[in-house]
């Protein structure tokens, strides 16, 4: 069973806020980056589906500069066997989610997967898109937040996560793609001899090359609006206590 | 043609709510709106969205029970292809994540999701959604030609009511090969607490760190009369059962008092408890999304907090 594994370097934006010169964007600089937390239980996953199914590769795709190979590093210190990155290139800034599905595509449609597997959305653009999106590129049977996966012979039986938690049963033929949700399994942590053997696994590096215009393109980047604000509760704990307390006994009384 | 196409969406013979928001969202465009059913039987969905700023409804029967990407990414691939509509909106929801994205790279057109604002400008489309954590929003264009695909976040457009009588019109669909078949649905395991009945949630998140810290705030809960919620990471961790979860995977609570306590504000966290009468929202960083819907808050070490909590209310 061989199962490819789309994953993200995500950006995460610490307190403080400027742009950058064409206010499409914020200062790379107040950016930290990391692997997408859907996708470290899709790493996860991709592993135990091996392991049940006794063989087969694990390989992770990314689409990111060389900064992203710290997340190829930590999904094969998990246990995935290579990884293929796809760079950028001049195409800098936020790519959009079907720039990065063709991409993907591109590599995929020439080393045949059993089962792709990507994480739901990413938490730094949250467009729940680009797995779906790759699905169609592929002409694979796409199946949206998965929480359960259990293979079959030709098939698998999945779980679907509903707003509400209810729970929608599907059979989808394989080879298939599914997008996968926080809560599935518990990502294992690399030990440090894994981490180390992860330096020798191979990244192979592609050039993004890609026809066509993306599917959105950001103009311009801005602070949400003020709004209303809280009202601050105090300068120390103990007058925030107070006041938290006077605040609930008011209102149920 | 310019317009708008709404994909409505139903789940066990119910019209969903971010359907008739997409009506209103499409209404506000301008043009002609038409509204998509796809099911076995949509005939019994025209009656529920014959609201309001409705022109036509679309009917489109598919070989399936209920919903299944395969058949509605035919059944709105057909309805796009004969209507030419320049938007196609729907809500984003976990049934839209699963094939509306496909419409888009099929199409090769525009696509964006979770957005809660659009207009036209100059004839093309504008929409806003936010990046980073909810930290920040942007604005974004459509470059490529051909229809652009918005799905709208739930709650940010009210929805479309009244009564109109829409034309009512069908459309074939393509027979497809059912590749992802729908077998059940099972219920969430209710557990023995119902946290949409509390007047008084405690609600912890991330922010209290590890596992071992849990028992600090069910302690804390009981000496305040509270019930203890969670937001999903906690669940996802499986420190706490997921009959406590707040948010849209979870439960849709409206304490009169919701105090979150280490909850970063999640979309999907504050679409399930922006409802509540009073929040009281304590996080140590500044920034946090859920300070933009809480009414009172402090930027503080929850910890700090708890303990002090934990002291004065027995006085």
């Amino acid at each position: 069973m061989d199962i490819a594994v789309c994953v993200k370097h995500v950006a995460i934006l610490g307190e403080e806020v400027e742009w950058d010169g064409t206010h499409t964007d914020v200062d790379p600089d107040l950016l930290e980056w990391t692997l997408n937390e859907w996708d470290a239980y899709a790493v996860e996953e991709a592993l135990r589906m091996r392991e049940t199914a006794g063989d087969g590769e694990v390989f992770l795709l990314t689409v990111g500069d060389d900064e992203a190979d710290e997340s190829l590093r930590r999904g094969l210190a998990m246990g995935a066997d290579r990884a293929v990155r796809i760079d950028p290139g001049d195409h800098a800034g936020v790519l959009d989610p079907l720039t990065v599905a063709r991409a993907l595509a591109g590599v995929l449609s020439e080393q045949r997967a059993d089962v792709v597997l990507a994480g739901v959305q990413s938490s730094d653009a949250v467009q729940a898109a680009t797995g779906t999106m790759l699905g169609q590129l592929l002409d694979l049977p796409t199946v949206a937040v998965v929480k359960k996966i259990d293979l079959g012979a030709g098939t698998a039986r999945v779980h679907r996560e509903l707003e509400g938690g209810l729970i929608d049963v599907m059979d989808v033929d394989l080879p298939a793609l599914i997008t996968v949700q926080t809560g599935i399994n518990e990502p294992r942590y690399a030990n440090l001899r894994a981490i180390k053997q992860a330096r020798d696994k191979e990244i192979a590096v592609r050039d993004l090359d890609v026809d066509g215009d993306g599917c959105l393109r950001v103009t311009s980047m801005f602070a949400p609006p003020a709004g209303e604000t809280a009202e601050p509760l105090g300068d120390n704990p103990a007058d925030v206590a107070r006041r938290i307390i006077e605040i609930v006994g008011a209102r149920l009384s | 043609m310019s317009g708008a196409l709404v994909v409505a969406e139903h789940l066990q013979g119910r019209l969903r709510e971010p359907t008739l928001e997409a009506i209103t969202a499409a209404g506000a465009l301008g043009g002609p709106v038409t509204v998509l059913a796809i099911d076995a039987d949509p005939s019994a969905l025209v009656g529920p969205l014959s609201v309001e700023g409705v022109d036509e409804v679309v009917c489109a029967t598919v070989d399936a029970p209920t919903f299944e990407p395969g058949a509605y990414l035919a059944a709105v691939s057909a309805a796009v292809s004969e209507r030419r509509p320049d938007v196609v909106l729907a809500g984003f929801t976990v049934n839209s994540m699963g094939y509306l994205p496909a419409l888009a790279a099929r199409e090769g057109g525009g696509f964006a999701s979770d957005v809660f604002g659009v207009r036209r400008q100059d004839g093309a489309l504008v929409a806003t959604r936010a990046y980073y954590g909810s930290k920040v929003h942007a604005e974004v264009a459509f470059p490529a030609g051909g229809p652009t695909v918005l799905l709208l976040r739930p709650t940010a457009w009210p929805s479309a009511g009244g009564s109109s009588s829409p034309g009512v019109s069908t459309i074939d669909v393509p027979p497809v090969p059912r590749r992802v078949r729908h077998v059940s649905f099972e219920e969430a395991p209710q557990g023995d607490v119902d946290i949409t009945t509390a007047d008084f949630l405690l609600s912890i998140g991330r922010g209290i760190g590890e596992k071992d810290n849990v028992e600090t705030f069910v302690k804390l809960a009981g000496t305040m009369g509270a019930t203890l919620s969670v937001s999903r990471p906690l669940v996802d961790a499986g420190w706490m059962p997921s009959n406590r979860q707040v948010g849209q995977s979870g439960k849709t609570v409206k304490p009169k008092v919701y105090l979150a306590m280490g909850i970063s504000g999640a979309i999907q966290h504050l679409a399930g408890m922006k409802a509540s009468g009073t929040i009281i929202a304590v996080n140590s960083d500044p920034e946090a999304a859920i300070f933009r819907v809480a009414h009172y808050g402090a930027v503080m070490d929850l910890f700090e907090v708890a303990e002090e909590l934990e002291q004065q209310w027995a006085r």
